[in-house]
């Protein structure tokens, strides 16, 4: 890797370290002071090793300067030092005993308590993942708002608001106490899983990007697993539905980032590595006894691995949406159980179930129908075709649709 | 919308009995199909719990008595809780209830949130 290359991946990697450790040190309400030090880190590095080159060891010589900018910054600002010194530390008086700790271990016991703070309650779910994206995942505000479709400012706003919101509640970076650790741990996962589905089912069509949101939310879910005290069945459950569908990452999307439906996929990019992975973490995940609407899921991205279009995978399909929508209603459950429901049951109990369904104005209602419709009554078929394809917005969707019309003329002529 | 009770009776002698394994399973399949079903049109509220025969009932008197006398002829063997905007809306979907079929029947109503 060369030094243009270099300097995003290591800030990409590092940024969210130093801060997440800084951030433990000083206190939430200090984050910009946190975030100032490491910046100011990455520009001395942008500039010096243009001069000198590379240093032996790039990401020692940040965690040094980070160190040093520390204690200059709480040399300068003495009646701030003793405020955290006191905070932290009873015994240390002055700020050259204070600790700056950058272990592998109090990097990630830190970046464990920061996923806490990202994700508590008092920030709207849209906030928590922005803040997730920047503190945890270390990307700019500019990234950000090309995975959210919307401008920097927007972004830049958001999570101002965000950072400002945490520090007025003086939310306190640390794990929680056990007693609340699975109320907490509840809209962690939630934050995690809206990440991963950020990634997985956005419209944009960077790729790269949309890929590197997965497999940071993949990263930072085994986190909570890798720490003894977190490492319980629902995130397990969620690592494991993440595992499964992001084994098909290659094969759902082509080189213009359109989606490719499931049916069409070349099965040989399917990644058996993450698929024995998400086994493996399901398995992990079904010691508890309670069930997580990530287990349910997890086992419906499971039986999607299994190419065999069989009618015991669908039956089996069916029942965890079955379960699914009795603890967590969503019209696209609700329309991927009714696809399910023709599978195992045939299409005439499903197209009486879809038509009950009534989300006559989600361009998929229409596009099942119209799959359901099809050589049972084709008339009916390309009618809701037609409606799905004047409510579908996607330009790959749009084509799909058409063809999918196409189709059912050729068949009625 | 609101939130109605839906009480499933039936008679427990004309339930089969020693059911083996496949027809229970079968028999799983048919509520949870059914309940599936309402669920996924976003009107179900709590999807309730299966009641076992044997109960007490406590009188005026002080008196506990085994029952309620599963001999009789509609005995409550479940409930689920749905949400619709009318009763004839939650009648429509106890039509497709399991229990039906095995000759039971399904009690509609509405509950009440003020008291």
């Amino acid at each position: 890797m060369n030094q243009t290359e270099l300097i995003p991946h290591l800030f990409r990697t590092e940024y969210r370290k130093i801060v997440s450790v800084l951030c433990k040190l000083f206190g939430i309400e200090h984050i910009e002071i946190a975030e100032d030090i490491v910046s100011d880190t990455f520009l001395l590095a942008s500039e010096l090793w243009g001069l000198k080159g590379l240093p032996e060891n790039p990401t020692a010589w940040l965690y040094i300067v980070a160190k040093n900018k520390t204690r200059d910054y709480l040399n300068r600002n003495s009646l701030f030092a003793k405020k955290i010194s006191k905070e932290i530390n009873r015994h240390s008086a002055t700020s050259e005993e204070i600790d700056i700790d950058l272990s592998i271990k109090n990097i990630n016991d830190s970046q464990l308590a920061m996923i806490f703070v990202v994700c508590h309650p008092c920030n709207p779910a849209e906030a928590q993942i922005g803040l997730a994206l920047n503190l945890l995942c270390g990307f700019g505000a500019d990234e950000i708002a090309t995975a959210f479709l919307t401008n920097k400012a927007v972004i830049y706003k958001r999570l101002q608001r965000a950072k400002e919101k945490l520090r007025t509640e003086k939310i306190e970076i640390e794990q929680p106490t056990l007693a609340e650790i699975d109320d907490r741990l509840s809209t962690v996962l939630m934050v995690l899983y809206l990440l991963f589905n950020e990634g997985y089912y956005s419209p944009n069509q960077d790729v790269t990007l949309r890929k590197d949101i997965c497999l940071e939310a993949m990263r930072l879910t085994y986190l909570l697993i890798e720490n003894e005290q977190t490492n319980k069945p629902f995130p397990n459950a969620l690592l494991s539905l993440m595992c499964f569908q992001s084994s098909r990452f290659d094969a759902r999307l082509n080189q213009n980032g359109e989606t490719i439906l499931y049916q069409e996929q070349d099965t040989s990019l399917w990644n058996q590595e993450l698929i024995a992975k998400g086994e493996y973490f399901l398995n992990q995940a079904s010691q508890g006894d309670k069930i997580s609407k990530y287990h349910l899921e997890a086992g419906i991205a499971y039986w999607h691995t299994i190419q065999a279009d069989t009618k015991e995978k669908w039956e089996y399909i069916l029942q965890l949406y079955n379960q699914l929508l009795l603890i967590d209603y969503s019209p696209i459950a609700a329309l991927n159980r009714t696809y399910a429901l023709a599978k195992a049951n045939g299409k005439k109990e499903a197209i009486t179930e879809a038509e009950k369904i009534k989300l006559t104005d989600n361009h998929l209602y229409h596009s099942l129908l119209g799959e359901l419709y099809t050589d049972f009554d084709n008339t009916k078929a390309i009618s809701h075709l037609q409606d799905a394809l004047a409510l579908a917005k996607s330009t790959a969707d749009k084509m799909h649709i058409s063809n999918k019309i196409l189709e059912c003329r050729q068949k009625q002529l | 919308m609101k939130d109605f009770l839906l009480v499933y009776r039936t008679d427990y002698n004309t339930m089969p009995q020693g059911a083996s394994p496949e027809q229970m399973q079968a028999s799983v399949k048919r509520w949870m199909d059914w309940i599936g079903g309402i669920a996924a049109q976003n009107k179900l509220t709590d999807r309730g719990n299966r009641l076992i025969p044997s109960g007490k009932v406590v009188k005026a008197d002080n008196v506990i008595a085994d029952g309620p006398y599963t001999e009789i002829k509609e005995c409550i063997v479940g409930y689920s809780i749905v949400k619709t905007t009318s009763i004839e809306e939650a009648a429509e979907l106890a039509k497709g209830c399991p229990i039906l079929a095995v000759g039971g029947n399904v009690e509609v109503r509405e509950i009440n949130a003020f008291i």
